[in-house]
């Protein structure tokens, strides 16, 4: 197993996310979330719903990059039209996303960095719907690349809702936020550390703490026994080449390395 | 009167103000009436606060000059995630802005719809954005007593939208996979334009049996424009795909020349025939396959 990549058991990892989560839209956006749901309904979650990408719900994950338009097989429609009505708004839906800073509150932005907002330095996308997803249904994370500009002490904008409590209003219902994982190049981590501090739970073969903690811009918790992050079986790497027949997943972590180190 | 609303372009742009609230239907380089932003790109148009699920329509209107301030959740050109002009205009600090999420988005959309001041929600609460708006809350009136954000209602002075037909009354008829929101800007707005790839007398004559496709009512709409391609480059399906090539060509003008008024003539043109015919003409803009997710 030693050619196994890193991506791949990144892949992995994230559909351990997606496990027991019921009849909810799974939703991940980029290839290595989009394959790790697809991973997850093919495998262990069959119940879990998503769309082609675009407007139709699909019961066969769609396959990345180029093919014939109409390949999909319509199961059902979610198009974005009423897609806060049916999947947001509602709480039926997980969504594992890749924001461009998460800080020590699991506050995420997606909006801008330096500056000010009415002048930032660097304008990103904008909030686009993290604060209705954050507080309305769980969401978890994939980054290719773990590092102190990622994961920073505090975000420079608060695009999506996390557990810090001075942002928590008095009488709002935050009941719903909902932080699950947190998957990156090094680790695995999740909120599960006193009041909801990110924790690492697994580490990647031949990653030490003190590794993860260094790329981390916060201090970091471990939970009471921190294993070593599976490799795929040959079963879930068949699926996840069937799911990536282009092979796209090999350009989102930096070399495309081993997983095992010592291999490369 | 007349319910013949058939009129050009210039005749729509023609009928808008400096200062007004204009939406733009559409969702990001998807189904937008991307002719009546370049015809308001060809006027002298200005102070503009455009609300709109952006795409190259704001990247345009800001990258002119012709927006004072811009509602927005997001501004993406899909393929090219980051919309290069739209950036140019933050990072210079030339625009006032209201951010929100995209929920909370169509929520004031259908508040000024229902003639509501605001509609009340969760969301935004925990972030920056009620901060940053000057967003304020209400307090449930029941045992709950919850807080929530009152989303104000984004009344629009005119909607502009692009949909698959039209008849001379206003009876449109949308297709695709996604109408997205084009409903709630039609509803949003005290007047509303439709361009249309196909334009016919009377929808009933022509079309009875796809008469679910009207996503908004006549009442909705003030003009209607024949506009074929009117979309491009967005996409406008099942007529054609985004034309990721002159996507291309245009966030690249935002490096290299970087200035606006040296590559206008190109991606906006004196007329919409001359813009077109840059492209390859409508026969080209046909044949743009549909965008595979």
């Amino acid at each position: 197993m030693s050619d196994v990549t890193l991506v791949d058991l990144c892949i992995l990892a994230c559909s351990e996310a997606f496990r027991n989560n019921g009849e909810v839209i799974a939703t991940g956006v980029g290839p290595v979330p989009r394959l790790a749901a697809g991973l997850a309904k093919l495998t262990h979650s069959p119940e879990l719903m998503m769309t082609d990408g675009e407007a139709y719900l699909v019961e066969q994950p769609v396959p990345l990059g180029p093919r014939k338009y109409d390949d999909r097989k319509p199961a059902g429609y979610l198009p974005f039209s009423r897609f806060f009505d049916s999947a947001v708004w509602t709480g039926r839906r997980h969504a594992m996303v890749t924001p461009t800073q998460l800080d020590r509150f699991g506050q995420i932005n997606l909006s801008y960095m330096g500056g000010t907002h009415r002048q930032p330095k660097t304008q990103m996308l904008g909030v686009r719907g993290f604060p209705g997803n954050t507080i309305y249904h769980p969401n978890s994370f994939f980054f290719p690349a773990h590092s102190p500009r990622v994961f920073v002490p505090d975000v420079d904008m608060i695009s999506g809702v996390g557990y810090n409590p001075a942002k928590h209003v008095a009488g709002g219902n935050f009941s719903a936020v909902d932080l699950r994982t947190i998957v990156t190049n090094l680790c695995v981590m999740d909120f599960g550390g006193p009041n909801h501090a990110i924790r690492v739970i697994s580490l990647h073969p031949g990653v030490s703490f003190d590794e993860v903690q260094a790329a981390t811009g916060f201090p970091l918790h471990k939970a009471d026994t921190i294993t070593e992050t599976p490799l795929p079986s040959s079963e879930a790497l068949a699926v996840i080449a069937s799911l990536d027949p282009h092979g796209i997943r090999s350009g989102v972590i930096k070399d495309n390395p081993f997983a095992l180190r010592a291999a490369s | 009167m007349t319910l013949d609303k058939r009129m050009s372009a210039t005749e729509v742009v023609a009928g808008l103000a400096d200062g007004m609230t204009l939406g733009i239907g559409g969702w990001g380089p998807r189904r937008k009436p991307m002719a009546l932003v370049r015809e308001i790109l060809r006027s002298d148009l200005k102070d503009l606060t455009v609300v709109a699920y952006g795409g190259a329509d704001v990247g345009m209107l800001c990258a002119a000059g012709k927006v004072r301030k811009l509602v927005f959740a997001f501004v993406s050109l899909d393929a090219i995630p980051l919309e290069p002009w739209f950036r140019k205009a933050r990072e210079a600090g030339t625009l006032e802005v209201l951010e929100v999420d995209e929920g909370m988005f169509q929520w004031g959309l259908k508040a000024a719809a229902f003639q509501l001041p605001f509609l009340p929600t969760r969301v935004g609460l925990g972030t920056d954005l009620a901060e940053l708006g000057g967003l304020n809350t209400v307090r449930s009136p029941y045992d709950d007593g919850e807080t929530l954000i009152a989303m104000p209602a984004l009344k629009l002075d005119a909607a502009l939208i692009h949909v698959n037909r039209s008849d001379w009354r206003g009876n449109v008829q949308a297709f695709g996979p996604d109408v997205y929101y084009d409903e709630w800007f039609a509803k949003a707005a005290a007047k509303s334009f439709v361009s249309c790839e196909e334009l016919v007398d009377r929808m009933e004559d022509h079309y009875p049996d796809n008469a679910q496709a009207n996503i908004f009512e006549r009442c909705f709409v003030s003009g209607v424009v024949h506009m074929p391609c009117g979309a491009h480059p967005s996409s406008m399906p099942p007529h054609y795909g985004w034309d990721m090539k002159a996507l291309k060509a245009y966030a690249d003008a935002a490096r290299d020349p970087g200035d606006w008024a040296a590559v206008k003539d190109r991606f906006v043109g004196a007329t919409e025939a001359e813009y077109l015919a840059t492209f390859g003409g409508k026969e080209a803009v046909a044949a743009l396959p549909l965008p595979i997710f």
